[in-house]
C-alpha cells in the first residue's frame, strides 16, 4: 500500500495548511500521525487516492513522497496486534515504524514499514493474514 | 567572421595595453585632479611608463575614491562627450558611477559581442536579455553586445517569469543573458508550468553572470535547459559585463586584454601575485575615455590561469570568482567566503540548489544556520534520514571551513527566488552592518 509522507517545518499553521491543501484536492484520509523532532515534522497519510494527494501536494509546493507500507487486517479485539506481532517475529521480519486504526467494530488495520516488505508481503500472507 | 583580435599574438596584445596604458595614465593625471593628487603623491611619474612592468609603480584606487568623487569628479572628458552613465547599486553607501563616450558604448558592445561569438552566436540569433536594464550595466551591456554582434535582440528586462518564458518560445531565442540564478528560476517555472525547456525552448547557450555561482549549480542549470552556461564578468566601475568571458571550453574567462590590464594582487600587502595565484583582481583600463581607471581594486577574488586556453584564442583567462574581499564572512574569528560554503553544499546531492546563509548573535556568540532545501528525490521517509544528512552536512562544514554552522532543512520555497542578483547571505548579527 501506498503511503504519504510529507515534510513539514515544525512550526505552528504548516498541518493545517497541508490537510486544507488535501481538502481542496478531494483527499480523504484514514489515517494521519505525527513523527516529530525539535525542528522537522514526518506527517504520514493513509488516503483514499494517494496519486491525486502527491500531486496536489507537490503543486502546493510541499514536499511530499510515496512510500510503501504493508498494510494488515487483523481482528478489532485484544490481542490483535500481539498475534501479527508474534507472527512478524517468528518470521525475522524487523518493523521500523508503524501504526493502527480500526475501520469498523469487526477489524482493525495495522500499517507497517518493514525492511524487505515484498517478501515479507508473501511470508505474511503464507502465515495467514490478510495484506491489504 | 568574428574578431581577429581575439587570435592576435600576444606581444601584440601587449603592444596594445603598453600604448594604452601610457595615454590612460597621462590622461588621468591631466583631466581628474584626484588622480594628479594621487600620482604626486605617491611619487608616481606617468610620463615615464616605458613598458607594462611600470605600471606596478602607480598607486592603487579604489571604492571609496569613486565614492568620494561622486557624481562627476572622475570624468575625464567634457561632458558633451559624455553619452551615458550608469551607476552601481550603491547598497552601501553613495553610488558609483561609470560614464561612456561613443567610443566607450562601442568598445562596450564588443567587449560583450565577443561572449556571443564565444557561445557561437552571428547575426542569425535572436539574443534574449533579461538582465535589469536601467542604471545596472547587466541590461545594457549584454544589449550593446547583440547589437554589436548584429542579433535580434530582445530587450527583456528581468521580471515577469511567465512572460519571459512565453516570449523564449514564441520568438524563438537562441542565445538568452541574466544572472544564473534568474536562469535557474526561468528553469524552474517553466518545468511548472508543464513544460520541458530542452524541448519547448531553442536556447543554445546562456550568458550567465553578474554572481558568483557554483559547478554544480551550473551543471544543474545545464541539465534543466539543455544548452551551455558560460559565465560573465564585468563591473560599472571599469565598463559593466564583458570585461571577461567564458568561451565553450567552460575553463575560465578571457579578458578582454585589448581593453583592460589585469593583476593580481595580495588584498592584504598589495603584492603583485605571479599567474595562477588566488588574490584580488585590480584592472587597469587601455582606452576607456571617459571613466578611466588606473589599478582599480575590484575587491573580487580570482587569478589568472597559467598557460593557453585550448580554444587557441590568445587572451589570458580569469578563473571564475571565488567570492568578493568584502564578500568575507569573518565568523567566530574565522575568514569564511560563502563560495566555500557552495562548494560543501554541491557535494550533498540530496539538497537542491537553494540555500541561505543566516548569521545571528546568541549569547553575544555568532551563530551561522544555513538553510537548505530538500531535494525532491531524496527519501524522507524516517525523521532518522533527515537528522542524518542534516549531521553529515554540519560535520562536512566543520572540517572544510573550521567554522561550526547549523543546518536547517526548510520546505520547497521558503527561501526567496530572487529576479537579480541571489541574496545568498542575511547578516542580523548585532554590531555587524
Amino acid at each position: 500500500m501506498k503511503q504519504i509522507t510529507v515534510f513539514l517545518e515544525n512550526e505552528s499553521g504548516r498541518l493545517s495548511a497541508m490537510t486544507q491543501c488535501l481538502a481542496e484536492a478531494g483527499v480523504n484520509m484514514q489515517a494521519l500521525t505525527i513523527a516529530e523532532s525539535a525542528e522537522y515534522g514526518l506527517v504520514r497519510i493513509i488516503c483514499d487516492d494517494p496519486e491525486a494527494a502527491l500531486t496536489a501536494l507537490k503543486v502546493g509546493d510541499y514536499r511530499a513522497i510515496a512510500t510503501d507500507v504493508v498494510a494488515i487486517e487483523v481482528t478489532n479485539q485484544a490481542g490483535g496486534l500481539a498475534k501479527l506481532l508474534e507472527t512478524l517475529d517468528g518470521l525475522n521480519l524487523n518493523i521500523e515504524y508503524g501504526y493502527c486504526f480500526s475501520t469498523s467494530d469487526a477489524t482493525a488495520i495495522d500499517v507497517l514499514k518493514i525492511k524487505g516488505a515484498e517478501q515479507a508481503v508473501a511470508a505474511i500472507e503464507a502465515a495467514g493474514f490478510k495484506v491489504l | 567572421m568574428g574578431q581577429e583580435i581575439l587570435w592576435a599574438p600576444h606581444d601584440e596584445l601587449e603592444k596594445i595595453q603598453l600604448e594604452g596604458m601610457k595615454k590612460t595614465v597621462v590622461n588621468c593625471y591631466e583631466n581628474i585632479p584626484f588622480y594628479k593628487e594621487l600620482f604626486d603623491e605617491a611619487g608616481f611619474d606617468p610620463y615615464a611608463v616605458e613598458t607594462l612592468e611600470d605600471l606596478k609603480k602607480a598607486p592603487f584606487t579604489c571604492k571609496q575614491d569613486l565614492r568620494d568623487n561622486y557624481p562627476y569628479k572622475m570624468l575625464a572628458v567634457p561632458m558633451k562627450d559624455v553619452h551615458e552613465i550608469h551607476m552601481s547599486s550603491g547598497t552601501c553607501g553613495v553610488a558609483t558611477v561609470g560614464a561612456y563616450t561613443h567610443h566607450d558604448l562601442e568598445i562596450w558592445g564588443e567587449s560583450f559581442a565577443r561572449g556571443i561569438e564565444y557561445a557561437g552566436g552571428t547575426e542569425e540569433d535572436v539574443l534574449h536579455v533579461c538582465y535589469g536594464y536601467g542604471l545596472f550595466t547587466g541590461g545594457l551591456g549584454a544589449h550593446y553586445g547583440g547589437l554589436h554582434t548584429g542579433c535580434t535582440t530582445i530587450p527583456m528586462s528581468a521580471g515577469n517569469t511567465e512572460r519571459q518564458i512565453r516570449v523564449l518560445r514564441d520568438m524563438g531565442s537562441t542565445i538568452i543573458c541574466c544572472t544564473p540564478s534568474y536562469a535557474m528560476h526561468i528553469a524552474d517555472t517553466a518545468i511548472e508550468m508543464g513544460l520541458d525547456p530542452k524541448k519547448d525552448f531553442t536556447l543554445k547557450a546562456g550568458i550567465h553572470g553578474a554572481e558568483p555561482f557554483s559547478d554544480n549549480f551550473r551543471a544543474d542549470l545545464e541539465e534543466k535547459l539543455g544548452y551551455k552556461v558560460l559565465d560573465v564578468y564585468g563591473l560599472t566601475e571599469t565598463m559593466g559585463p564583458g570585461v571577461a568571458l567564458e568561451c565553450m571550453e567552460q575553463n575560465g574567462l578571457h579578458l578582454a586584454e585589448d581593453h583592460f590590464i589585469a593583476e593580481i594582487i595580495d588584498p592584504a600587502t598589495g603584492e603583485v601575485l605571479p599567474d595562477g595565484e588566488w588574490g584580488e583582481l585590480v584592472l587597469t583600463t587601455v582606452d576607456r575615455e571617459a571613466s578611466p581607471v588606473v589599478r582599480y581594486r575590484t575587491r573580487d577574488i580570482t587569478r589568472i590561469l597559467p598557460g593557453e586556453c585550448k580554444c587557441g584564442r590568445t587572451h589570458k583567462r580569469i578563473d571564475r570568482l571565488h567570492g568578493r574581499t568584502d564578500d568575507m564572512l569573518i565568523i567566530r574569528g574565522v575568514n569564511v567566503f560563502p563560495s566555500q560554503i557552495e562548494d560543501v553544499m554541491k557535494t550533498f546531492p540530496e539538497v537542491s540548489s537553494w540555500y541561505q546563509i543566516e548569521l545571528t548573535t546568541v549569547d553575544s556568540l555568532d551563530r551561522v544556520t544555513l538553510k537548505a532545501e530538500l531535494y525532491p528525490d531524496f527519501d524522507f521517509d524516517q525523521i532518522s534520514a533527515i537528522e542524518q544528512l542534516q549531521k553529515k552536512i554540519e560535520a562536512k562544514m566543520k572540517t572544510d571551513l573550521s567554522v561550526g554552522i547549523k543546518v536547517k532543512l526548510v520546505e520547497p520555497k521558503t527561501i526567496e527566488r530572487s529576479i537579480g542578483k541571489a541574496k545568498r547571505v542575511i547578516d542580523k548579527r548585532e554590531g555587524v552592518k
